[in-house]
């Protein structure tokens, strides 16, 4: 194992490391409670009109769903390996690897565009022109919306933060592995919640 | 090796340079200093802004009710007056102010620490909390919000004509301040203690810095997700609490006060932990039932999230709710009270110096005491059915809220203002701002009790001429309560240029903070500190009372 770069105030790798995780961790809990609050309008909604729930969740492209939920899990594969790899200063992998998380990143962002195209194309964002009646239906689509958009929102983070671990020079790499497991958890944490969104939106009424 | 026995053996030579000084004089250098010490002071210029931009709006809503007719200010203006003034008060000064000024500066110099766990985060969290309240500041100059602080749906989401979502939006973002410093606070504890600084050896500040963490981290993300559906409803035309497709406005209720209650706590603890510090150190007594005032802290932060139904008595929600949060919201009082005994345990036989922090914080005690029991009022649901949205409520949690965080707020700053910049300021004057604001804030919030209790709804800019004296009586609090605010602006400000130096340890105080020069230089202690003992060895076994100092001469620490 290679040195580890040290930032203020860390005297030591160990303590670093310790701290990074630590950190990500308790924001990892703040993540889990806002989506936490997400899924209790989910939670309330369907409870309040179980019927119109499922008709509408009928509708959701389940081809879509599953491709995506595919294309995280092997991400989340490639990120771990790519962590992995830093921890053991195997520097051509690691980018490798960062590289296909990268790519399955955008990806699942472009399959979720073509799935967007072909909701809006069947009317079903919420609005006049909504095509289904039921009560409850327009409650599933809003929570359809809502938490696709803010999970989009965090892949884009995601994507963001192995653009960064892509940019630390070759050289520097092996000293950032404290840096690449923050990164790895964070990533894990964004495909928990679309596994948990899968079920919610794709597996309902099916 | 240096004790804490040794006072002042932490501190550097005479002649040496301070964090004022180190790392540079630019402005550049303080905008992009990662120094915990000097990140206190740009929060602290922060919320000194912010706070007279909601009193100012505080003033003229006390100006606008002195007559009962509304001939100032129009129904409409008034709405987002005390929209402004609830909005800005909440996030951009009650919520950030003890935990990022006073806490940012002493909690790694009372454990002891170099900085806190991550010095970027903590500067990037700053530069957050201005880009919210910048954000607030727009909606508010392009002609504000009316919805109140509570954005209460479908009001907020379908009807109203104001900058909704861009007020919502700065709020959002300062949530996320609040998190990134809960995450910091939290791995500076956990992880950058000195050596022999054991949990049950911490201050009380810095737990009070520890639970309110706590809250931060758990309960800000429920809040950014309750804005982010108003979002998504107002700009999106998403139906998620639209009760015409089937949405619940209630369930907005809920989310909001899951945040909005503990958001109380975040606001109340870090005051009791400077209360704590102040009274020991004031009474030269060590603080009684150390052990319980910390466990009342952890309880008070846990089931403080388990009240938040008590604000939805009337709203529709079922008896059985109500009456489990009706008992959960009478439970968190024992703690509350168990603190406030554990006070009163410390003054008992001690050697109180009635200095202004310590007038400041006794100003607390009352305070708090007082807003506490009409809460125990409110928390019973017949009595609440009876008041709720009168100025009782708003007479309660002004207490709780700034004769309570602010009184500890203002006693802090004077207590740490010699650590902190490394002057004195004139005790006389200090301690006329502190009895000033004491009875101005009684004058002010004490009638409103009497008005709620009468029936006046709060949130109206008109009201039937019998209530005028109470008003006016109110009103004219404020004009004290004002003044005591903007008083200490003056000799707080002459200090900073003028003032005498202050010595490391003016106060002849224990803690680890008082070890180190005033102002303490860049890396907080020459060498790092090992603790031995509780921070509070007043009065110990073997020390006369006033003699702190050790019975051996300490050894020279060079």
């Amino acid at each position: 194992m290679t040195e580890v770069t040290l930032q203020e105030p860390w005297a030591t790798a160990e303590r670093q490391r310790v701290a990074v995780q630590f950190g990500m961790w308790l924001f990892l809990a703040t993540e889990t409670l806002f989506f936490g609050g997400l899924f209790l309008t989910y939670a309330v909604a369907r409870f309040s009109h179980p019927a119109g729930f499922v008709a509408a969740a009928r509708e959701a492209e389940a081809m879509f769903g599953t491709i995506n939920t595919v294309v995280l899990l092997t991400s989340s594969l490639t990120m771990a390996i790519a962590e992995r790899a830093v921890r053991e200063a195997l520097v051509p992998l690691a980018r490798a690897m960062f590289a296909a998380t990268l790519m399955l990143g955008v990806a699942f962002l472009v399959v979720k565009g073509f799935e967007y195209r072909s909701d809006i194309v069947k009317h079903l964002v919420p609005g006049p022109e909504f095509t289904l009646s039921q009560t409850g239906a327009s409650q599933f689509w809003a929570f359809y919306w809502t938490a696709t958009g803010v999970h989009a929102c965090h892949m884009l983070i995601g994507l963001g933060v192995v653009t960064r671990m892509l940019l630390i020079p070759a050289a520097d790499l092996p000293g950032r592995s404290t840096t690449a497991e923050g990164s790895a958890l964070y990533w894990h944490l964004v495909d928990l919640i679309w596994v948990i969104l899968y079920a919610l939106i794709y597996l309902v009424g099916r | 090796m240096s004790t804490l026995e040794d006072t002042g053996a932490l501190a550097r030579e005479p002649g040496r340079t301070s964090f004022l000084t180190e790392g540079g004089t630019t402005v550049r250098s303080w905008l992009l200093s990662t120094d915990h010490k000097r990140i206190a002071f740009l929060y602290a210029a922060g919320i000194t802004f912010f706070f007279f931009l909601g009193g100012a709006a505080a003033t003229l809503i006390r100006a606008e009710l002195v007559t009962p007719a509304g001939d100032l200010l129009t129904a409409d203006e008034y709405n987002r007056l005390f929209t402004l003034h609830g909005v800005i008060m909440v996030w951009f000064f009650l919520v950030p102010s003890i935990p990022t000024t006073l806490g940012n500066f002493l909690l790694p110099l009372m454990i002891g620490a170099r900085e806190v766990a991550f010095p970027r985060l903590n500067l990037f969290s700053w530069y957050l909390y201005m880009g919210g309240g910048l954000l607030t500041l727009l909606s508010l100059l392009l002609g504000g919000v009316d919805t109140g602080w509570t954005f209460y749906t479908p009001f907020s989401t379908l009807y109203s004509n104001s900058y909704v979502l861009l007020a919502a939006a700065g709020v959002f973002v300062v949530g996320f301040s609040s998190i990134a410093t809960g995450i910091n606070f939290l791995a500076t504890i956990h992880l950058l203690r000195a050596k022999g600084m054991t949990w049950m050896r911490m201050p009380l500040f810095a737990w009070a810095m520890y639970t309110v963490s706590l809250v931060m981290v758990l309960a800000t993300p429920v809040l950014a997700i309750s804005l982010l559906l108003i979002f998504a409803e107002r700009a999106f035309g998403l139906p998620i609490f639209d009760p015409r497709s089937g949405g619940d406005p209630l369930l907005f209720q809920h989310l909001f006060w899951f945040y909005s209650h503990p958001a109380v706590y975040i606001m109340v603890l870090p005051a009791f932990g400077v209360v704590s510090e102040i009274i020991a150190c004031e009474a030269r007594r060590r603080v009684f039932g150390y052990e319980f005032m910390v466990y009342a802290m952890v309880a008070i932060a846990v089931i403080g999230f388990m009240v938040w139904g008590h604000h939805m008595f009337v709203s529709g929600q079922s008896p059985f709710a109500s009456l489990v949060f009706s008992f959960l919201s009478f439970v968190v009082a024992v703690p509350s009270a168990i603190k406030v005994f554990n006070w009163t345990g410390t003054l008992y036989r001690g050697q109180i110096r009635f200095s202004a922090p310590m007038l400041y914080a006794l100003g607390f005690v009352g305070l708090f005491t007082l807003g506490g029991l009409t809460g125990l009022f409110l928390a019973s649901i017949p009595i609440d059915v009876q008041v709720t949205d009168t100025y009782f409520v708003v007479a309660h949690f002004h207490y709780i809220m700034v004769g309570g965080s602010v009184s500890a707020f203002f006693g802090g700053l004077h207590f740490w203002w010699p650590k902190i910049t490394g002057r004195m300021y004139s005790e006389t004057l200090a301690k006329f701002a502190a009895v000033s604001m004491f009875f101005g804030f009684n004058f002010t919030f004490f009638p409103q009790f009497i008005l709620g209790y009468m029936g006046m709804p709060r949130r109206y800019h008109e009201y039937p001429p019998e209530f005028q004296a109470w008003h006016v009586m109110s009103s004219t609090g404020a004009v004290v309560l004002a003044f005591a605010y903007l008083w200490p602006l003056f000799y707080l400000g002459w200090s900073l240029v003028k003032g005498e130096r202050a010595d490391d340890n003016p106060h002849d105080a224990t803690g680890l903070e008082w070890q180190t020069s005033s102002p303490p230089p860049k890396d907080n202690f020459a060498e790092p500190p090992i603790v031995t003992g509780t921070p509070y060895r007043y009065h110990a076994e073997g020390f006369a009372p006033h003699e702190v100092r050790p019975i051996h001469a300490p050894q020279d620490p060079q």
